[in-house]
């Protein structure tokens, strides 16, 4: 039982717990399954990017160039498919393609330059965001074909009053991406040496990990979900605009976080990154829920994030000075 | 020699080149199946390059000749050594602290079939099996980073066996035990060698050498001194071998102390730390504290050091009582603190040798507007350079740029220029090659002599006792007992050390 | 050992490579754009331009540089920035009634409000990160939502704009020819790389930033010197405020988003290295001009700005590759 108190997860579920008691009590839309469905339908983008977030912490590294990436992906696709036409597995596709070019880009920057990639990725952010605007012009896209307007549902619900519910394809995508990568990390062997990575960089190095490959994983897998992730959202806007999604990277960092991923590497579990998703997704439903004025969501989540890694640190100071005692005699 | 099944390892001829430095100049070095070699040498003496060479991580210069079980290469790959049944145990373990104890042991399974899924009841059951052949034992399901630092040196000596190793190279793998898990250690290699592995055995600990090694072999500034039979050695003739020299100064000393009381400890307590400290110490005392790891001393300095509060008692400087907020008040108060993690805690690397000596008194070199005065800062400086003998063409360049025991001057330069009334060394001597330890403890002497209260702690029981005038054994957090170089032996005083744990 | 012909060039190079390369690079953009666009770059206009446009970047990455010195990082600085901004331009809003009020003084208190307020977020990151001990990266993250989040609160989203004459002086004025946010610069990159270089409350952020626990154990107050350069941080993002908001005749929250990466690019690229522990001030100054000059020299040549932007991304994953060869 102790071992199950120190787990951030469990605080997640306990926080994630009280809120929705406290939102079904108070209102009647919260715990409508309609409501939930398109809640998450909405977070389902930023509910993937996190997903390839939580990989790149757990290896030791971040990535702040994933919503550049993301948005070319965007631009790519719609021009592409605009102009030639395809159907939504080539809409996919092409996003993820994209994605994991431009995220291969970042693996083979950080590789080679060996350290900061945190200020690596800022600048390919740059360069990234500066290419798009200056071929795009900043232009928005919403002439899609028809077809990519139409509801792209897997499974549909429906209730005995009629009222229809949909899983759509991106809610859809963002499950499969949350088991495909927990199974990464936890059953094979690449996802194993990414959290050894993370652990000991050099341990791994001398153990004959192919620390090329691990980083190349890492980022491509990044860029492709930020690719696939990117789809979900035009999907769901129907619209692609240059700083939709640029803007937003500290969003998905403050998911996985607050799901228990430490900036340190080595930690981070897919549970606590759908928790922390989970957990701003509900906050934000619960702001316009309450009728509170939107301009307190940033506040909210500010608060939560602090108050959430103070906790973490505080906890870890503690369990570290634990660690040094003696047993007097 | 040469193809001779019962050398599991040869080498002939072998050099290595940084840049224009020869770090190893044509050694020949065998190891017989089953033996354990001990490894001897000073910082720089190349037992590290040799070991590189060996795991594959260096690839020696033309010309050099490895054997190793009969098969000749020329140079290895980290990859082709594992495969010949050679395992490097570094001194940093390179464990995962993030993942299992079973993870860790078994962790070579995840460079082979690599796209195949993880199997861990096959790697459960390979660390369980591991351990059973060491006659070990250690929750597989424990977090690498919850174990002690003994239990984490058995993980990793575990992996290594977990792989089928035919031979175990261990570099300085009793740095931070303390005694008890240090003879728990040697029995294990001795464990290690009845099942058929050879094992070298990289330290410049006298004793633990002695004790448990086959054979000797001495290298120096890249030169084999000579490989000799444990049997045929003694502490004297391998530091002869190791440094060249010969050194005196094995005596104790004894003097007589007439110096007024500068520190005095009065009942002092700190939960989980120590309890019911009481000691005083003169003016041009050395104060000796020693005992087995963990057993609070360290804490205990802190403590006087104004790092680590104590809950009850007082402390006493000159008969005043005085309660330190911070370490930056008890070093204005006199008290200097050496600690003994040098790299960590002593000096900051990167940074030049003239910041590193004035960082304790910065805030004593400045003018009215808070600024540092370059001219006595540059002066101060240069006077305590010569004055320590710290070997260096120019002290703006970064203190990693000098050697281990260049380092340590430095680290005493800072403290001395703090003035002290009482300097604290915590282990001073550790990592440092024999010369220097000797020149340290030269100047501790002088400083003695001088006038300064000086604490020596160590778990050296030699170094202890040929330095102390007065030597504290504690054990768990409490004195257990005092003495005198002067009373008893030092075998004496070893077996009180020893003994200290098992009566409390 | 092979003798090298020592000429001071040479000497400089040796004892302060990264500043050379600035100095050189700084020499070269000039002559370069000097040459590329002729008449246009080289002008008193262009160059009064990028004096009046550069100080609030300017102030904005000295206030991020410093706070990198120690191994960290303010990723609120632009936040704390507008919020500061808001305040003071709410203020003077407020308070300014008709031709009777003290305009004088009430710009006065309300830039000091402003400055208050920004001390405090820089307060409360210096708690947050040295006494909590939360990684500095999410410790600024939290605090730059948070801030983010007040300001939008108190503006609805809506500009607050027409200032008063004497705020405008500030950013548009100048003083002897000289404009006057240049002259807030000067003064704050002096300052601030005095107090670096020879006051151990600033050097000892270098000390920090290699290695924090030997620093501590030197006697150093590592918590309150972390503490004291964050105050400073959001202090500066204060100053910067006031300049901006006079500018642009308007605050709001949102303001220079697109500044908080370059501020990391200028300060890296200035030779402040992201671990800790090196970089000076007139590094970050150096490499601010020359981001600057590219970016202007571009823009006269009709390159859009958003090349310059890549190119700026460009030149930052150069240095550090320049960086990386010149470890080995």
């Amino acid at each position: 039982m102790s071992n199950l108190l120190k787990k951030n997860e469990f605080y997640l579920v306990i926080v994630i717990f009280a809120l929705v008691l406290f939102l079904g009590i108070t209102t009647d839309q919260f715990l409508d399954p309609g409501n939930l469905l398109e809640l998450f339908t909405s977070y389902s983008f930023l509910g993937t990017m996190s997903a390839g977030m939580l990989i790149v912490l757990i290896s030791g590294g971040i990535d702040l160039s994933f919503t550049a990436t993301a948005t070319i992906s965007q631009y790519v696709m719609s021009t592409l498919i605009i102009e030639y036409g395809g159907n939504i597995f080539i809409a996919y596709l092409i996003g993820a393609g994209v994605g994991v070019g431009l995220g291969l880009v970042n693996g083979l920057l950080i590789h080679f330059i060996k350290k900061h990639p945190l200020i690596i990725t800022i600048a390919t952010l740059n360069i990234f965001n500066g290419l798009l605007m200056y071929f795009t012009k900043g232009k928005w896209i919403y002439n899609f074909p028809m077809w990519f307007s139409d509801p792209h549902d897997v499974m549909v619900f429906e209730s005995a009053e009629g009222y229809i519910y949909p899983i759509t394809l991106p809610l859809f995508l963002f499950f499969i991406i949350f088991v495909i990568t927990a199974l990464i990390l936890k059953y094979t062997k690449i996802g194993r040496k990414i959290y050894a990575l993370g652990g000991n960089k050099e341990a791994a190095r001398r153990m004959g990990f192919n620390i090329f490959g691990l980083t190349l994983f890492v980022y491509g897998f990044m860029g492709l979900l930020a690719g696939i992730g990117s789809v979900s959202h035009a999907l769901i806007v129907q619209t692609v605009a240059p700083n939709a999604i640029v803007g937003k990277e500290l969003d998905v960092i403050a998911a996985v976080v607050l799901g228990g991923a430490s900036m340190d590497g080595g930690s981070g579990t897919v549970i606590g990154t759908f928790l922390g998703v989970a957990l701003v997704a509900i906050i934000s439903n619960a702001v316009i829920l309450l009728g509170i004025p939107s301009y307190w969501y940033q506040i909210l989540l500010g608060t939560i994030i602090v108050i959430s890694v103070s906790i973490t640190a505080i906890n870890n100071k503690r369990n570290m000075k634990k660690e040094a005692e003696i047993n007097v005699a | 020699m040469g193809e001779s099944p019962s050398y599991v390892l040869d080498l002939k001829n072998v050099s290595k080149s940084y840049g224009g430095v020869k770090a190893l100049k044509n050694v020949d070095f065998d190891l017989k199946k089953g033996e354990i070699h001990c490894l001897v040498g000073e910082n720089g003496s190349g037992k590290s390059t040799l070991i590189k060479i060996i795991s594959g991580a260096e690839i020696p210069d033309h010309g050099s000749e490895l054997n190793i079980r009969g098969q000749r290469f020329k140079s290895l790959t980290p990859i082709k050594s594992v495969e010949m049944g050679i395992q490097v145990i570094y001194q940093d373990l390179s464990l995962f602290p993030n993942l299992s104890v079973y993870e860790n042991i078994a962790i070579s399974e995840y460079n082979i079939n690599r796209f195949s899924p993880v199997n861990r009841k096959k790697m459960k059951q390979m660390a369980l099996e591991a351990m059973k052949k060491i006659n070990v034992s250690i929750n597989p399901n424990k977090l690498v980073r919850e174990l002690s630092i003994a239990d984490k040196q058995v993980v990793a000596i575990t992996r290594a066996i977990a792989t089928d190793a035919e031979l175990i190279i261990m570099d300085e793998p009793t740095a931070s035990l303390s005694k008890y898990e240090i003879d728990e250690l040697l029995q294990l290699i001795k464990r290690l060698q009845q099942k058929g592995l050879t094992i070298v055995f990289v330290s410049h600990k006298l004793d633990e050498i002695m004790s448990i090694s086959q054979r000797v072999t001495v290298l120096r500034d890249g030169d084999k001194i000579g490989t000799h039979d444990a049997e045929a050695l003694d502490e004297r003739k391998i530091e002869r071998l190791m440094t060249g020299r010969e050194f005196e100064n094995k005596m104790p000393m004894i003097r007589e102390i007439t110096g007024q009381t500068v520190l005095e400890l009065k009942n002092l307590s700190r939960k989980n730390n120590y309890k019911d400290i009481s000691l005083e110490v003169r003016e041009g005392e050395i104060l000796g504290i020693t005992g087995l790891m963990g057993s609070g001393r360290t804490e205990l300095a802190l403590s006087i050091f104004g790092m680590n509060k104590p809950d009850s008692g007082e402390i006493r400087m000159y008969g005043k009582a005085v309660s330190f907020k911070n370490n930056h008040e008890a070093i204005r108060s006199g008290i200097a603190y050496v600690p003994e993690d040098r790299l960590t805690e002593g000096l900051i690397l990167p940074q030049p040798i003239s910041t590193n000596m004035i960082v304790p008194v910065m805030d004593r070199l400045v003018n009215g507007i808070k600024a540092l005065k370059k001219r006595e800062k540059d002066a101060l400086v240069g006077k305590w350079v010569g004055d320590i003998g710290v070997k260096t063409k120019n002290p703006e360049n970064a203190v990693q740029t000098l050697s281990g025991g260049n380092q340590q001057k430095v680290v005493l330069a800072k403290w001395l220029i703090t003035n002290p009334k009482v300097l604290i060394l915590d282990n001073p001597t550790v990592g440092v090659d024999i010369a220097a330890k000797n020149s340290i403890y030269e100047i501790m002497k002088k400083l003695a002599g001088e006038g300064l209260a000086i604490i020596l702690i160590t778990d050296e029981v030699p170094e202890v006792y040929r330095n102390s005038d007065r030597v504290l054994i504690m054990s768990r957090g409490r004195i257990i007992d005092e003495t005198s170089p002067d009373r008893i032996s030092e075998k004496e005083l070893n077996e009180k050390v020893i003994g200290g744990v098992l009566s409390v | 050992m092979s003798l090298k012909k020592t000429n001071p060039f040479s000497e400089l190079y040796r004892k302060y490579p990264n500043f050379s390369l600035l100095i050189g690079l700084f020499l070269l953009t000039l002559i370069l754009f000097s040459f590329m666009v002729p008449g246009k770059f080289f002008t008193l206009s262009n160059f009064s331009s990028i004096a009046f446009q550069l100080p609030e970047l300017g102030i904005l990455t000295i206030a991020m540089a410093i706070t990198m010195l120690s191994g960290g990082i303010n990723l609120s600085i632009i936040a704390t920035a507008n919020l500061s901004g808001i305040v003071m331009a709410s203020i003077m809003k407020a308070m300014i009634q008709g031709q009777g009020s003290p305009v004088g003084l009430i710009i006065t208190l309300a830039v000091l409000a402003g400055f208050g307020c920004s001390l405090l977020v820089g307060l409360a990151n210096g708690i947050i990160i040295a006494f909590i001990g939360v990684s500095p990266i999410l410790a600024t993250l939290g605090t730059m939502t948070l801030v983010n989040g007040i300001s939008i609160l108190s503006t609805k989203g809506y500009v607050i704009s027409g200032l008063p004459d004497g705020m405008l002086f500030i950013g548009n004025g100048s003083i002897l020819g000289i404009p006057v946010p240049f002259v807030i610069f000067a003064v704050v990159a002096l300052l601030v790389g005095f107090w670096l270089k020879n006051m151990p409350s600033g050097l000892s952020n270098y000390l920090i930033g290699s290695n924090e626990t030997a620093t501590r154990y030197s006697g150093v107050n590592t918590k309150a010197v972390i503490m004291k350069t964050h105050i400073l941080s959001g202090l500066l993002s204060g100053v910067a405020a006031m300049i901006m908001i006079s500018r642009f005749n308007s605050a709001r929250a949102g303001y220079a988003e697109s500044y908080l990466l370059v501020t990391v690019l200028a300060s890296v690229f200035g030779g402040v290295d992201p671990s800790g522990g090196f970089g000076k001030v007139g590094g970050v100054v150096l490499s601010l001009f020359i981001l600057q000059m590219v970016s202007s020299g571009l823009n006269l040549l009709g390159v859009s700005s958003f090349i310059s932007v890549t190119l700026w991304g460009v030149l930052l994953i150069g240095i550090m590759i320049v960086q990386k060869y010149q470890r080995k």
